[in-house]
């Protein structure tokens, strides 16, 4: 790592970087400063690797039974199975 | 699926038919959200029940400022936030400011291996999720919620913002620093599986 200081100031514009909504001038200094810095380079890539497994992820289904007496406690029980 | 726009005028007058509507519509979404934010499914369920509930009672005022979504999402953000309060009274609510994450600052990266190149499976695997859940669950509930809003449920910085009531500023600020902490997370337990991985292979 060889400039500590440029890599911490670089570090709060990386999520905007990974959701391409990084304005031009920070974006082509952060992408300048990857072509020479590896520790950065693998920061960002796997940061955008964490970001897109959590984006990814199959939600979790809600149960048949929590919809059930969801639908109970809001006495709409005679709508549970349609829709 | 519900094709028809769900229609505020009936839901204001207390239309059954049409609340049953919207249950059915954004129910998995709200569950979701309170399994995310209070990593527990019994609160999950109290979330979404509560969340209804509100709703139901107070559809005949909502004015419709903000989407039908993000008014139910803030109701129900605002329930699992109380929850977690409710459990660890030294918690402070989202909304406050003084959280111990602000001040830290943007934390350093400390774990620096590239696992980008494990095999899919290994990312995908049922062992991973569960990691990839308990690191979710170790933020604090301020960068939970933003987390959850901004990259589980999808919505936009701006969304979640406004579900949240605080400034888009704000949401980026929590965000880089939920991010950088999973990223941390999920680094170590990926550079684990990476030694394990070449071991095996010798
Ligand atoms: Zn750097």
């Amino acid at each position: 790592m060889k400039n500590k200081g440029h890599c911490e100031d670089l570090l709060a514009s990386l999520s905007d970087y990974v959701d391409g909504t990084l304005d031009g001038q920070l974006c082509e200094a952060l992408e300048q400063h990857l072509q020479s810095c590896h520790n950065c380079t693998v920061v960002v890539n796997t940061l955008r690797r964490t970001v897109e497994l959590y984006q990814q992820e199959e939600p979790d289904a809600m149960p048949e039974a929590v919809h059930q007496r969801l639908l109970h406690r809001l006495q709409l029980d005679d709508f549970l199975h349609e829709g | 699926m519900n094709e028809a726009p769900l229609s505020l005028e009936a839901l204001r007058a207390g239309d059954r038919a049409e609340f049953a509507r919207m249950v059915a519509q954004y129910s998995p979404q709200v569950y979701r959200l309170g399994l995310k934010i209070t990593a527990d499914e019994q609160d999950a369920e109290d979330v979404l029940q509560e969340t209804f509930v509100r709703a139901m009672k107070a559809l005949p005022g909502f004015e419709g400022r903000s989407s039908l979504a993000t008014w139910l999402f803030r109701i129900a953000t605002n329930e699992a936030l109380m929850v977690l309060r409710r459990k660890k009274p030294q918690v402070t609510l989202v909304e406050e400011t003084g959280d111990a994450d602000e001040e830290e600052g943007v934390p350093h990266p400390q774990q620096i291996v590239d696992w980008c190149c494990l095999p899919e499976a290994e990312m995908l695997s049922s062992e991973t999720k569960a990691e990839m859940d308990r690191a979710a669950a170790g933020l604090s509930p301020a960068l939970r919620s933003v987390f959850v809003l901004r990259d589980l449920q999808g919505l936009s910085v701006r969304e979640t913002a406004e579900v949240l009531g605080v400034a888009e500023a704000v949401v980026k600020t929590r965000l880089v620093r939920a991010r950088l902490k999973l990223r941390e997370a999920l680094s170590a337990y990926f550079g684990e599986r990476m030694q394990k991985v070449s071991a095996d292979e010798e």
